[in-house]
């Protein structure tokens, strides 16, 4: 067993070896996961993954606010900010590299950024989208010049700049790490605090605003906590990537909840995860990006939500329209056959007549007929259906609710007699027990007395 | 206000005519829980509202009715401080807006929300008490039980843990109702209520509203069911861009001022403003 794997490891990735990068032992893959591979590692492991935990949080605003595009804008902003920073530092001679001062460079672009998408917004000719498409290449096409003259600057240090573009946690320093995990850890604990006056500004800002909720300093603090991840994991993930933290882990997690406290906290364990596995495979392969890892692990969860989730997810959903049809068709079966011969019997030949005029094959009849016959609503005795007593109670049912929502919507609609039924026979499998009860007492109210007053 | 081109001396004249001209107007009680005073709203210089006056009765049942795009939704959005005025003052009570908040419970329009966000239809109804509740803390349990009293107001107790986007219109809306009760406000605004909700909400919503008054409190409510004003409403102000009539129902519902807010609209409108003069109120 722990001979084993590092043999297929070696033997089936020729390209990886050839590009001198062997891929990790069995051994190394369950050191790195378990945080013993040495202290530097762990720090900035448990940093990518607080980083993940604090992203998805702050995201579920992001999510619910719709500013999603506007965190991308606000990361690609950054980028004229780090060169900015270090130029200037390099010029009054600080360490050009210092982290706090790069980050802090970052921000003041990032936010210059956002407000530069609300000045165009505001500009009746140019949408949003648009507004947030200029800033973004713009700011970003800004920070490539820069770059490209701090690479021809004499101070020797700017070599780790452009790993802000795409991220590498194996470079991080343990006192990056400890920096990028305080300020996760303020974004967290203000997120949290502020939970229900971000619910209520981003469900119905009138009503907060009626209230008396500064709602303009709420989504201030909202849009400070995003800068505040953003910038924190520009350098762990990179700026390209950073905002795949924040959109993702929300995402995936709606489809689990229809809570915002479990979204938050699920969002939190997708976002935990992938910072987790992303940043350990950064561990063990030095030279693959960790943010591209980071994003493609939440990725996957954002898949596997979307397909399997229960009620929200995909194939849940599309188990639900299939037992909607199916339901539709054996009303429709069930409402000829009672309607054409309650108590008798009718043969086959004659059934398949009566639904080929509704447009069924006679294979779809016989099919149908089968499934009818097993879940026990008719009998089939010698090539003829019966309806058994649920059948005919259901049949009845169904075809008094279709007189009842026909004379509904002659009655009430305007609709011409003539154009009802096909609208009826989609509303009618769908009406709840209340709902017939209100039209019954509907039409009872308009049969008798013309003024309509509410009993 | 027209302006002679005399310069400065002059305009200031004209604006200090102006003034007085406002100022010489009936000053407002502070028993009407809204005055709106000289009001004008512009969107982007084209005025939408112009020079609305009006006192609300107090302890009453107010209808705001008019045709669309008269102005009705910006009239109490302009009231509650969400569309900014071009000219003019608004009283509650007497007092400023910033004073009287907390007395003013507020219904907005359903479509004004997306349903599809992640809370329960008890989550919302609490939203109504996050001012008492202020900053940072959490809903507290006896919070949570006013909220789930008012649900059960509007008949609405045993959806109190339904994702919001799971309610039917109606409930939407008395879910809405419900929050602006647990506001436990004095002063009710509501933006068209009764738009688009079933049989039942409208039933319940009548009922909320009567009780309403019948614990001394207001209620403003823009509507546009011409034919159920006299039934649910003691007072109604007749809007389009200016106040066409306001009053008690019986006097202001006449088919002339109806003809007047409505113009050439009124064509399949008369039909419901006649049974509403039949109905003899």
């Amino acid at each position: 067993m722990t001979a084993a794997p590092p043999q297929i490891g070696h033997g089936h990735a020729p390209s990886l070896a050839a590009a001198g990068e062997p891929l990790p032992g069995w051994e190394e893959i369950v050191q790195t996961l378990t945080f013993q591979r040495g202290f530097n590692t762990t720090t900035v492991m448990l940093g990518t993954t607080l980083l993940g935990i604090g992203a998805g949080v702050i995201g579920c605003y992001a999510l619910l606010r719709k500013r999603s595009l506007m965190a991308d804008a606000l990361s690609h902003a950054t980028l004229p900010g780090i060169a900015m920073a270090f130029m200037l530092s390099a010029a009054i001679g600080i360490e050009g590299k210092s982290m706090l001062v790069l980050l802090i460079g970052a921000a003041t672009t990032g936010v210059i950024g956002v407000v530069t998408i609300q000045a165009i917004h505001r500009h009746p000719r140019v949408r949003e989208d648009a507004a947030i498409g200029i800033v973004l290449s713009v700011f970003f096409g800004v920070g490539i010049v820069l770059l490209s003259i701090v690479q021809t600057m004499s101070t020797g240090s700017q070599g780790g700049l452009s790993r802000f573009i795409y991220g590498q946690t194996a470079a991080m320093l343990t006192t990056d790490a400890l920096l990028m995990s305080a300020i996760t850890l303020i974004a967290i604990v203000s997120a949290v605090l502020l939970l229900k006056e971000f619910a209520l500004v981003s469900f119905n800002e009138g009503f907060a605003r009626v209230t008396g909720w500064p709602v303009t300093l709420i989504d201030l603090l909202m849009m400070s906590l995003i800068v505040l991840v953003t910038v924190a994991g520009l350098q762990a993930v990179g700026l390209i990537l950073v905002v795949a933290m924040l959109i993702i882990p929300p995402a995936a997690a709606r489809f689990w909840t229809e809570r915002l406290r479990w979204l938050v906290v699920i969002a939190a364990i997708i976002g935990g995860l992938s910072g987790y596995l992303g940043s350990a495979v950064s561990a063990l392969l030095p030279r693959k990006p960790a943010g591209a890892v980071i994003v493609l692990c939440a990725g996957a969860v954002f898949l596997i939500s979307m397909l399997l989730a229960p009620r929200r997810g995909v194939l849940a959903q599309a188990f639900h329209r299939a037992a909607l049809r199916w339901k539709i068709a054996r009303d429709h079966m069930l409402e000829q056959l009672c309607e054409q011969a309650e108590d008798a019997t009718i043969p086959a030949s004659q059934v398949r007549a009566m639904m080929r005029r509704r447009g069924w094959s006679s294979l779809r009849t016989a099919l149908f007929g089968s499934v009818l016959a097993l879940q026990g609503w008719v009998s089939r005795k010698q090539g003829a259906y019966a309806l058994t007593d649920r059948g005919r109670d259901r049949g009845q049912r169904v075809s008094r609710n279709h007189s009842l929502w026909e004379q509904y919507l002659v009655s009430y609609a305007d609709i011409a007699p003539s154009h009802v039924d096909w609208s009826v026979d989609k509303v009618e499998h769908v009406l709840s027990d209340e709902l017939v009860a209100e039209l019954e007492h509907a039409l009872a109210v308009r049969n008798g007395e013309p003024a309509g007053v509410a009993p | 206000m027209r302006v002679d081109s005399g310069g400065q001396a002059n305009r200031t004249k004209a604006q200090d005519r102006a003034r007085s001209v406002l100022d010489a107007r009936p000053e407002h009680s502070a028993d009407s829980p809204v005055s709106i005073h000289a009001m004008t709203v512009a969107y982007r210089r084209r005025p939408v509202l112009w020079d609305i006056d009006f006192d609300a009765p107090a302890r009453s049942l107010v209808a705001i009715v008019g045709p669309n795009g008269a102005g009705k939704s910006t009239l109490i959005k302009a009231c509650l401080g969400l569309v900014p005025m071009a000219s003019g003052r608004v009283e509650f009570w007497g007092q400023p807006l910033r004073q009287a908040r907390g007395r003013i419970g507020y219904v907005p329009q359903r479509e004004s929300v997306d349903w599809e966000f992640p809370v329960s239809a008890l989550d919302v109804v609490c939203m109504g008490r996050y001012r008492k509740i202020g900053w940072f803390r959490p809903v507290s349990r006896s919070h949570k039980e006013v909220a789930r009293a008012c649900l059960d107001r509007v008949g609405m107790g045993d959806y109190a843990d339904r994702q919001i986007s799971q309610l039917s219109g109606g409930q939407q809306q008395r879910v809405f109702l419900a929050r602006a009760l647990a506001q436990e406000a004095d002063l009710y605004i509501m933006d068209e209520p009764f738009a688009g909700v079933d049989a039942a909400t409208e039933r319940a919503i009548v009922v909320v509203l009567r009780e309403l008054q019948s614990q001394g409190k207001s209620v403003i409510c823009v509507h546009h069911d011409l034919a159920t004003v006299g039934e649910y409403f003691d007072s109604a102000l007749l809007l389009n861009m200016r106040v066409v009539a306001a009053g008690a129902v019986g006097e202001v519902m006449t088919q002339q001022n109806l003809h007047k807010t409505y113009g050439g609209r009124l064509t399949l409108l008369s039909e419901a403003s006649e049974a509403v003069a039949r109905s003899g109120v």
